[in-house]
């Protein structure tokens, strides 16, 4: 596989240095990258899983709405921020790989690089407490 | 046959004074000949003043190819004679920003209150080509560029020939913020320019101990230009772009306790002014 755009290779680096959960994908949306804080959420390691298309991990991560109907991909931030190439914010419930739901807020944006090349999309997302 | 010219390996600032004689005082400037004449010049640090005045009146055409846009790699420019020669075509390519173009960059510079003359009144033919760019040909070469990990918009340079691979990386820290330094060459900035060099002239200037205090300056450790060289598979590695406080000295001991340590597999040369590599 060939080397990623060095704006990737920064986001990544920095998101595997912060505690927030983040989530990075490519312009297709298959999933590059996610952190330690983000695999608590997703209910698996990404050295399990690796890289994976959208289609895989679309359906291992399930999003819901607060009522626990599935929510289109279309609605979700980063594939709003993929197809309008603007950022996107959501809350909603995941369901981990390991059945769990978890309330979530995410916040996603573009990944666009000067020339207009675009690179993909990350989404920034936290844990509801209800506590 | 390429051959390959130092023309300033010292990185950040121009170093005067005899403790720096041996490896040479003068900024970036990397000078590539191709077997038919066809010539590319690689930044424009003081050392492109020498290298001007050698060829002024000479050449019609020059190729000019800057990494990116900090001073130590663009200072000699006001100092370039073909730009004061109406009769030569200078073709330059650098990078643009996200907000500016390549020209209104430049102009930053050579205009005042920085420089006297402005950009528009340089006498010669100036085109600029911004990178990174796809791939593109001059002469015999093919280069490919693509940013890489510095601060600010930087690019590095792989120049092909039938013969031969060089890959001109100045100023990189591949190391900041890595986990697994360099293996994960898929996330590895510079990887495939570098790939499978026959020369790669990379930074190298920092100390491992001294990079623990200029974490984030754009900058590598010696030690991790050499990992980097390796994991590559470069067959010779010229650390370049040596700190103006290191004297001949201090950069002689530099590279020979890191070929001690890493035991590489492939050359090393530390970049010295008047160096010629013949490919
Ligand atoms: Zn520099
Ligand atoms: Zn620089």
């Amino acid at each position: 596989m060939s080397q990623k755009p060095i704006e990737l290779i920064l986001a990544r680096q920095l998101s595997s240095h912060l505690t927030m959960p983040i989530f990075i994908v490519d312009p297709r949306g298959d999933l590059l990258f996610y952190n330690e804080p983000a695999e608590k959420i997703l209910g698996c390691r990404f050295n399990e899983t690796g890289e994976m298309p959208a289609e895989e991990w679309s359906t291992m991560f399930t999003p819901e709405d607060l009522q626990g109907e599935a929510i289109s991909p279309d609605a979700l931030p980063l594939m709003i921020a993929l197809s309008k190439r603007r950022p996107a914010h959501k809350r909603f419930q995941i369901k981990g790989a390991d059945g769990i739901s978890r309330e979530i807020e995410v916040t996603a944006f573009p990944i666009s690089e000067q020339a207009d090349r675009f690179l993909g999309g990350v989404a920034i997302f936290w844990e509801i407490s209800h506590d | 046959m390429t051959e390959v010219t130092i023309w300033g390996c010292r990185g950040s600032l121009a170093a005067p004074g005899e403790e720096f004689t041996g490896y040479g005082g003068n900024t970036s400037c990397v000078e590539v000949v191709a077997a038919d004449g066809t010539r590319l010049i690689l930044d424009a640090g003081t050392g492109i003043r020498g290298l001007g005045q050698m060829l002024n009146g000479t050449v019609r055409q020059y190729n000019l190819l800057l990494t990116h846009l900090h001073m130590d790699h663009l200072q000699g420019m006001g100092f370039f004679s073909p730009f004061f020669d109406s009769h030569a075509q200078v073709d330059l390519w650098g990078p643009a920003s996200t907000t500016l173009s390549l020209r209104t960059r430049l102009a930053r510079y050579l205009s005042p209150p920085l420089f006297p003359v402005t950009m528009r009144d340089l006498p010669c033919k100036l085109t600029l080509h911004e990178v990174p760019a796809a791939v593109f040909e001059i002469g015999p070469f093919r280069i490919i560029t693509d940013l890489v990990g510095h601060v600010g918009p930087t690019v590095g340079y792989r120049i092909e020939t039938a013969g031969s691979v060089i890959a001109y990386i100045p100023d990189h820290e591949p190391a900041l913020g890595t986990v697994d330094f360099p293996n994960d060459t898929q996330w590895l900035s510079g990887y495939e320019l570098a790939e499978n060099a026959d020369l790669l002239i990379h930074d190298a200037q920092f100390s491992r101990q001294e990079y623990q205090n200029c974490i984030g300056w754009g900058h590598s450790a010696i030690d991790d230009a050499f990992k980097f060289a390796e994991i590559c598979n470069v067959k010779h590695l010229i650390p370049f772009h040596h700190d103006p406080n290191h004297t001949d000295d201090t950069i002689t001991q530099m590279v020979n306790e890191t070929t001690h340590s890493q035991v590489p597999e492939f050359e090393v040369t530390a970049a010295r002014e008047g160096a010629v590599f013949k490919l």
